[in-house]
């Protein structure tokens, strides 16, 4: 990187612009975007939703539909102008010199082809390879990434493969031809995190070894910090800051890198020094974005007269650091470590929740020949397995764990959609496990309230947001007469800060994080003792979901209700949960306060859990623990610790052949495993911050 | 798999005998009516007493129906009440004039709209994709008798070149097929080319697709080993319901043609009150139906690897 100006570029984008053009008119996607990327470089490409930064990398690749048109500029690739390249020498290029890696695995490989065949077209195609060749050199690179039994998985079809499998054929499928250049669209966004820690690793193994260059794009900051050089962050169809990681990480310069950082809640640090601050208004539409700086109605720095000039150009700040801001001169670049408005440590009440060894199997029927033969027609699946815990008034308790772990299915049991097959869930002193939601109380069913993960399927398209909320009142109180509901509503929206004219529209009028919102009011309306919150800003971009995040929090203090916060994002986590349930599998592997689960000792699962976490702080050192193996199949879970098949601190075969015992401290930190307490004090945090030495 | 065509055959097998037990007691419940429609109506209450008594309707219903089952599967129709003769004399011969016009449809048909189908969607909204759905759209809203009675006024009227009417008197001849089949042809391939059409537009959007093309494949290749297979899946159960609708569907061209097949002999037997007929020509309408949808059931679930391995 020393001699960035002197070698040959790669990829050399310059004054581009893309539009799509709709019955509308033309909507510009991406405008004066310029990049340049070296051989062997990783830049990475981030920006929330409507950005751009898919766009930029469909005109890499001249995929932009029927009705998207590279309006102006150049992308240079390797000296020649893609943008007026012709068809086939296009085709040429594509699935060789410049290879892709695309969000959805499952939906990127075609469902009738096996696993083979999609491979070896491409040696076949580009180098004329026989089919021998072809074959060779797809098991071979199947190994490559790390695949187990490249024979049969030949054989198979995508959906016979996990997530993390699928995106491990779709890496080998773009580095058969061994490409220059690798577009990577947010290849881990649909994976757990233990998975996607794999395939990162994996990706910058690769990328090492074949020398290529690549270009990243994603929405999680953590993750670029650990697989780029360079960044460049898009607003609004624009770049607005570029330069390398350190530089951006340590010093960003424009507003809203600024504003981004802040949004991100880490793992690493706690809420008390760090508090999230969300940026303030949302993301204009195309055709909405003001004269001049995109980012003006958001910003806190805005100067008209400088910053309402159309035409703002990047500014070079020295190392390649370039910013398009016109005040950046005036902007405290220190800016990113703000001041805590002091949170004071909040006494929990009495127990609301308390959860008696729950457990929830699924009956599942075996029509194979094989179960007709042994008589095993039924097996269980053990969604949940003994769970034990407790929430008390005015508490945040988190449970964390990755798909499969059984998470949701407590959520249903505890909701009331599915009754328990054993155990016991005493809310307010009944138990509620065996009692669906149909023979529970008016008063129960009002106090104990749910937030979901997607708040586009539970509003009703065509009610207003007013009478939808309305409703809810009135089914939990129903003498209400209509002033007083309407007063009621009035005082929801204002909770969750919504304009209060916002009662008269539709939910397709709403932005994602507007949806949200209105679930949230719904799910106060009863004013609830108690809310399940299942992965409610997972579905939104950062800077939403900072700002749903922190009114979840704001609410929940103010009215001391009890929040389950069903979570995948150890960040947030970290950030807003008073105590943890780590599940793996079904099963309780570790609890404790926040501070006790996040720092050792941990569970081995809860230690490796953390460690793949990406960690968008520079200053951060972190342990890596790379789990191999994928989640065993909950029908036939190994016998001993659920762990065990993927431990990395597998003891022997006692993990294999007896279920772990909880060892629990004074405290009630627990944790399920055969290595002693004292032991596991002892291994190193995960999370280790430098000292911030003058980077200056 | 084995056990799925199995199991596919039974339920197929369970639902004729409930079609069969509907149709038994729809149409021979009554004693006296189906007496007066085989003996007619000119005929004494001794008559049909003694007739009813000599095949056995005065026995308990459920025996009734075991032996009329039994007659059926053994193919033992009876009688035709116009004719004299036994049902399966002129059945057989019906359906088999019926299957061969449906056949050479078929032979057009599917692979015209397949391919006009593939081709509109392959490049959805273009010049081609138009001009094959407005085609489509125009030949299937003109009804069968018009578009027979326009290409009789054309080619047998106005050219001479074919014949008019397809009685086949004079012997099997293959001329005389030509209009209805173009006919059947014309009213059908519109709807088949649109569901094709719609299948493979489908699929050209998915991101498998943009994966082939992106992998640099020539477009070639992207369409025949990528694109069809997944796109025909949709347009293979349309089909098996084309069989079926043939099988009823060509009454109006049969009837045109005065081509003696299938949809002609229901239309008379229903005419005539032919009792023995109508019960033999609706269990075989309704196995043809019931069959065509386990063969595009199976066909279904071969085609889709999703399914066939879980
Ligand atoms: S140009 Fe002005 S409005 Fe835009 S980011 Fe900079 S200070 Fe804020
Ligand atoms: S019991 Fe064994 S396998 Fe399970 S977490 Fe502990 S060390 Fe790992």
């Amino acid at each position: 990187m020393e001699n960035h100006m002197t070698r040959q570029p790669l990829l050399e984008i310059e004054n581009l612009a893309v539009s799509y053009f709709t019955r509308a008119g033309e909507i510009p996607a991406v405008a004066d975007f310029n990049l340049r990327l070296d051989a062997g470089e990783a830049v990475g490409l981030v920006g929330e939703s409507g950005c751009g930064k898919t766009t930029v990398a469909m005109a890499i690749m001249r995929y932009l539909g029927g009705n998207g048109r590279i309006v102006d500029g150049s992308i240079r690739f390797q000296d020649r102008d893609l943008t007026t390249m012709g068809k086939e020498e296009l085709r040429q290029l594509r699935g060789s010199a410049i290879a892709m890696v695309y969000q959805e695995p499952m939906a990127a490989l075609n469902p009738s082809m096996t696993i083979g065949a999609q491979l070896m077209e491409v040696p076949r195609f580009h180098d004329g390879a026989t089919h021998a060749e072809a074959y060779e050199r797809s098991r071979e690179l199947l190994a490559d990434v790390k695949l187990a039994d490249s024979a049969r998985l030949m054989a198979a079809y995508p959906h016979q493969l996990s997530g993390g499998q699928q995106q491990r054929v779709v890496i080998a499928m773009a580095l058969l031809s061994n490409p220059k250049l690798l577009l990577l669209d947010e290849p881990t966004t649909a994976l757990d995190v233990t998975v996607e820690a794999g395939i990162v690793e994996l990706i910058r193994e690769l990328a090492q070894k074949y020398g290529t260059g690549m270009l990243y794009i994603s929405h999680n900051l953590g993750l670029i910090r650990d697989t780029c050089d360079r960044v460049c962050i898009m607003y609004s169809g624009r770049a607005v800051e570029m330069g390398s990681v350190r530089q951006l990480f340590e010093q960003p310069r424009h507003p809203y890198t600024q504003g981004l950082f802040h949004c991100i809640a880490l793992p690493s640090t706690d809420k008390l020094a760090r508090p999230l601050k969300p940026i303030r208004g949302q993301l204009p539409l195309p055709h909405q974005r003001p004269p001049g700086c995109s980012f003006a109605p958001r910003c806190d720095h805005f100067a008209a007269g400088t910053c309402d000039t159309p035409g703002l150009k990047m500014h070079e700040i020295g190392g390649g650091h370039e910013v398009r801001c016109e005040r950046w001169r005036d902007i405290d670049k220190d800016a990113v470590t703000v001041t805590a408005p002091a949170e004071a440590a909040q006494a929990v009440g009495e127990e609301v929740i308390s959860v008696n060894d729950l457990s929830k199997y699924y009956a599942v029927r075996d029509r194979s020949v094989a179960a007709m033969i042994t008589r095993r027609r039924v097996r269980y699946v053990k969604a949940n397995e003994s769970l034990t815990f407790t929430a008390r008034e005015g508490e945040t308790v988190a449970i964390v764990g990755e798909s499969g772990c059984g998470k949701s299915t407590f959520a249903k049991v505890l909701m009331g959609l599915e009754t328990a097959t054993d155990g016991a869930i005493e809310f307010q002193g009944k138990d509620i496990a065996n009692t669906d939601v149909q023979q529970r109380s008016r008063k129960q069913v009002s106090a104990l309230q749910m937030v979901f993960q997607n708040p586009f399927d539970t509003l009703n398209p065509s009610q207003s947001v007013g009478s939808q909320i309305g409703r809810v009142i009135r089914k939990f109180d129903s003498s209400t007469d209509r002033s007083k509901v309407r007063s009621r509503v009035v005082e929801l929206l204002d909770l969750v800060k919504l304009p209060r004219d916002f009662m008269h529209r539709r939910p397709r009028q709403l932005s994602g994080g507007q949806k949200q919102r209105v679930g949230i009011a719904r799910a106060f309306a009863g004013n609830p003792s108690a809310v399940v919150a299942d992965e409610p800003v997972s579905a939104l971009d950062v800077s939403v979901a900072a700002a749903v995040t922190a009114l979840l929090l704001d609410i929940q203090r103010r009215n001391r209700t009890t929040l389950l916060f069903i979570s995948h994002d150890l960040g947030v986590v970290r950030y807003l949960a008073d105590r943890v349930v780590v599940m793996y599998l079904g099963r309780v592997m570790e609890q404790g306060t926040t501070e006790e689960v996040f720092s050792p000792p941990y569970h081995p699962y809860t230690e490796a859990l953390l460690s793949a976490v990406p960690v968008a702080d520079t200053r951060v050192r972190k342990k890596r623990i790379i789990l191999e193996g994928t989640l065993p199949s909950p029908l036939n879970p190994p016998k001993g610790c659920p762990f065990a098949s993927r431990c990395q601190r597998k003891i022997g075969d006692i993990c294999d052949t007896t279920p772990p015992p909880v060892l629990a401290s004074p405290s009630g930190h627990a944790i399920a495993c055969h290595i002693a307490l004292a032991e596991l004090a002892e291994v190193e945090p995960v999370f280790t911050v430098e000292q911030a030495d003058a980077a200056e | 798999m084995a056990i799925l065509i199995l199991k596919r055959i039974g339920t197929m097998a369970l639902m004729m005998l409930v079609v069969s037990l509907i149709v038994f007691l729809l149409l021979e419940i009554d004693k006296e009516s189906v007496a007066v429609k085989v003996l007619g109506v000119f005929t004494t209450e001794e008559q049909r007493r003694l007739w009813l008594e000599a095949n056995g309707y005065f026995e308990p219903l459920y025996l009734r129906y075991f032996s009329w089952l039994a007659g059926f599967v053994t193919g033992d129709l009876g009688e035709s009440t116009v004719f004299r003769v036994p049902v399966s004399e002129i059945l057989w011969p019906r359906l088999a004039n019926t299957a061969i016009l449906g056949v050479l449809a078929m032979l057009v048909l599917i692979p015209l709209s397949l391919l006009l189908g593939v081709f509109a969607g392959m490049r959805e909204g273009s010049l081609q994709d138009r001009a094959i759905s407005v085609v489509s759209i125009i030949t299937t809203s003109v009804p069968e008798f018009a578009s027979g009675i326009f290409l009789v006024a054309v080619f047998v009227v106005g050219l001479h070149l074919l014949p008019g009417t397809s009685t086949m008197i004079e012997g099997f001849d293959l001329t005389q097929l030509v209009l209805p089949v173009a006919v059947l042809v014309i009213y059908d391939f519109g709807y088949v080319t649109r569901m094709t059409r719609a299948s493979m537009a489908e699929v050209m959007m998915t991101p498998y697709i943009r994966t082939a093309v992106l992998k640099g494949l020539p477009f070639r290749r992207v369409i025949v080993r990528h694109a069809l297979r997944n796109a025909l899946i949709a347009p293979f159960t349309v089909i098996m319901l084309q069989i079926n609708w043939l099988l009823s569907g060509v009454i109006v061209v049969e009837l045109l043609f005065a081509y003696k097949g299938f949809g002609t002999l229901l239309l008379e037997a229903a005419l005539n009150g032919d009792i023995f007929v109508i019960e033999a020509c609706t269990m075989v309408a309704v196995f043809v139906a019931v069959a065509t949808q386990t063969i595009a059931d199976l066909g279904y679930t071969l085609l889709n690897p999703r399914i066939r391995f879980t």
